[in-house]
């Protein structure tokens, strides 16, 4: 009975010990942890081992990439070495995610835009050549457009104008940071087309949601998952389908790719820039201002960020599409300030 | 005249004979088309997985001379000694002398393509031998990705003609690219290793292993040699049962819950890989351990006993050594399923981008089928080939675990 209990303790204390020499480890990290976006995910990836060629001092920072809700999660769960420094977010920060984060201590935030992404639709090169609005995409796509049930299947079904061709789009997951972009560039602005269904965003705003935003079902939208590089396959494999990814994809595949126009406007840097391409959407990074001088190097990788997000710098040639000179401007001084974020402004 | 019921009973005999033989014959027949079927599967993912990594273990070099007789750059070789031998380097202008021994012999579009940390290959050249300093050294740097692809006929159009040009100089070639082993993670897909990877798994599956086996032999024995037959322990025999069938990214949820809730400075840490992996392995080598300690023969135990041995001396000088092969089998089918998972991983923080290989088993690290799956969904389309590339090392290191474990279990393997 004895000798037992004499094993129970060893092993008590054997964890207890374990545990201890963790705790003591909690109290310095040398490298910086950044978590969310895969949108973003390549650029800091760009930003961090750009960061750790220039300057051997700083050991390369470690760049998770969870999606943006995840790593907001993550983000905000705390402050100390346990918890990452930087969260990458491929749109910006909602006042729910703020309240959470200043809940559990991270009040003082700085956020910088970093750039802009598009949210491109493309085919394969000989494919239908349609051209879309994002009206048509509303109705072609919504599970119930304006209420009723979606029995569009061809894409002459939403618009007399385009050709008689099944409907069938390759998109993002709900998870990802281009499906909610999706939804608010392209879904919302088809469905405020119909003015009852936009009368419906004050009277009943879960109603409109539901309307507006939910993905039909039946086959006609395929989940392609995160893997942008699979739409493409698909795509080249079959020219009457459309796919829906950021940017920089249609960018780098543009000898087996076309991007198609979005209300007469066709996806390029010069029009998601000045945001007259309908899918433009800003790109951003959120920095726990606490651990700014905890951290070593934080302070160097953030201006690493200001260095490349220039017009011939590292991350257009990434495929990042480059923010308008007064957004870099304003990025660029918080950058070395590190005002707070306001959030008040946060939605 | 012959008795008809005899000749019919005899071609009735004759006709159900035939009908046996034939069902024997299509039984083999399609036992040996499953066989078939399962090479012809095998060979064709070896053959397109290796046709398309010889591509992965390879890089675009740019090779030209430079001369350090002529004395543009003075450096002591006694001064490369040292740990900062690099930044003595640097300071007397190698990167300058790099740029312009490239521009003379590659002109300044080529010298354009060369990647801004490109020098620094040169610089580890000259510290591995001093000596090189006084003669002329012929670089074989690697070439910027963009140049790369237009080599590859990808990419950038208005490249192409310069890649063509270089190439048909000798100046631009596709080596095999050793780095590629020794190198972690980076950007782009010329300065890309698998290195990194490779260390984190190699430290993931060794805590794996230090956990999941003890533990799993220990409670097979206990349960087969020990435990009391009652209703407890029924439970925990079914309990054991259907761990091993959970699917693994609830075992992800588990570490995320519990390892990193005791431990949360040691995220995407081997040491939480491992011992995540190790839940999910446990199960595997108790049930197997049991199967095979269950299959010693009993008059094993009753000789050992009969003679005097205590139970602990019958187990381990007895049942255990010939129950071992029978466990490692177990074992390796758990390490083998551990090895390529990723599921789990990526709830405790591993699917992330570690430029530098793991120091131990608490700093940050990713392992091989996370680092495939990251790599496949990279934009720059250099990665196809070094995903493929990264498949085969996973392949291999799969390929010598195992031999280890067969050869382990052969040395042990005793017949009656």
């Amino acid at each position: 009975m004895t000798n037992k209990l004499l094993t129970f303790a060893t092993v008590i204390s054997a964890s207890a010990l374990l545990a201890a020499c963790g705790g003591a480890q909690n109290s310095s990290r040398d490298q910086i942890r950044a978590v969310g976006s895969s949108t973003v995910y390549p650029f800091a990836k760009a930003v961090a081992d750009s960061l750790a060629k220039s300057n051997t001092a700083i050991k390369s920072p470690i760049i998770e990439s969870t999606g943006t809700g995840a790593g907001m999660k993550l983000f905000c769960s705390g402050v100390g070495v346990a918890f990452p420094d930087i969260e990458n977010a491929s749109r910006r920060m909602k006042k729910s995610e703020y309240e959470d984060c200043a809940k559990n201590g991270v009040d003082k935030i700085a956020e910088i835009q970093i750039g802009l992404d598009g949210v491109a639709f493309a085919e394969a090169k000989g494919g239908l050549g349609i051209k879309l609005t994002p009206e048509d995409v509303y109705k072609a796509l919504a599970a119930n457009p304006y209420g009723k049930p979606n029995t569009a299947k061809t894409w002459k079904d939403v618009n007399a104008a385009l050709p008689a061709e099944p409907i069938l789009v390759y998109g993002p997951p709900s998870t990802s940071g281009t499906r909610d972009a999706l939804k608010e560039l392209i879904l919302t602005v088809g469905c405020n087309a119909n003015a009852e269904t936009k009368a419906l965003k004050d009277s009943d705003k879960d109603k409109y949601e539901k309307i507006c935003t939910e993905v039909r079902s039946d086959g006609a939208y395929v989940d392609a998952g995160e893997n942008d590089n699979l739409i493409v396959q698909k795509l080249e494999a079959n020219p009457k389908a459309i796919g829906i990814f950021g940017f920089s994809y249609l960018e780098e595949n543009a000898d087996k790719l076309m991007g198609l126009t979005m209300g007469g406007i066709e996806p390029t840097y010069a029009t998601i820039s000045d945001f007259s391409y309908p899918g433009a959407r800003p790109l951003y990074i959120y920095v726990k201002v606490a651990h700014l001088d905890a951290i070593k190097g934080l302070r160097e990788y953030v201006a690493e960020w200001a260095k490349s997000w220039s017009k011939d710098g590292l991350l257009a040639k990434q495929g990042m599409v480059v923010a308008p000179d007064a957004v870099l401007a304003n990025s660029g001084r918080i950058a070395s300030e590190f005002t707070l974020l306001d959030p008040a402004e946060l939605k | 005249m012959s008795d008809p019921a005899t000749l019919s009973r005899d071609a009735r005999i004759a006709a159900r004979l035939n009908r046996r033989y034939a069902a024997e014959r299509r039984f083999k027949a399609l036992g040996f088309v499953a066989v078939l079927f399962s090479a012809l599967v095998l060979a064709f993912l070896l053959v397109t997985m290796t046709a398309n990594a010889l591509g992965g273990f390879q890089r675009a070099e740019l090779r030209f001379p430079i001369d350090f007789a002529s004395g543009a750059m003075t450096v002591d070789p006694a001064q490369l000694e040292g740990a900062n031998a690099m930044q003595v380097l640097e300071g007397a202008g190698l990167k300058d002398v790099v740029a312009f021994a490239a521009s003379q012999s590659l002109g300044d579009a080529g010298a354009a393509e060369l990647p801004d940390g490109a020098w620094r290959e040169v610089g580890e050249a000259l510290i591995d031998d001093p000596s090189r300093l006084g003669g002329t050294f012929q670089a074989a740097l690697p070439a910027s990705d963009d140049l790369a692809a237009a080599l590859r006929k990808d990419g950038q159009p208005q490249l192409r003609g310069l890649a063509d040009q270089l190439a048909a100089q000798g100046k631009l070639v596709t080596a095999f690219d050793w780095g590629f082993l020794s190198r972690g993670d980076a950007t782009g897909p010329q300065d890309v290793g698998i290195w990194g990877a490779l260390k984190g798994s190699m430290l993931t599956m060794l805590v794996t292993l230090l956990l999941a086996f003890p533990i799993g032999v220990l409670a097979a024995v206990y349960l087969e040699e020990y435990a009391p037959k009652n209703r407890w322990t029924d439970i925990i025999e079914v309990s054991i049962n259907n761990l091993a069938a959970v699917p693994s990214i609830i075992f992800g949820l588990l570490g995320l819950a519990v390892f990193l809730a005791i431990f949360p400075n040691y995220r995407s840490a081997p040491l939480i890989g491992g011992m995540t992996l190790a839940l999910m392995t446990m199960p595997v080598i108790v049930i197997s351990g049991r199967n095979a300690i269950k299959a010693v023969p009993p008059s094993i135990r009753d000789a050992a006993l009969a003679v005097g041995a205590s139970r602990v001396q019958t187990v381990f000088h007895h049942v255990l050594p010939l129950a071992l092969p029978g466990i490692l089998t177990g074992t390796i089918i758990g390490m083998a399923r551990a090895l390529g998972e990723t599921a789990p991983l990526l709830m405790i923080g591993m699917r992330a981008f570690v430029a530098s290989p793991p120091d131990g088993f608490t700093s940050p690290a990713t392992v091989l089928p996370v680092q495939i799956f990251l790599w496949s969904d990279e934009i720059d389309r250099g990665f196809v080939e070094r995903t493929s590339a990264a498949i085969i090392v996973l392949l291999l290191f799969l390929l010598v675990m195992n031999g280890l474990a067969i050869y382990l279990r052969n040395r042990f393997e005793k017949r009656w």
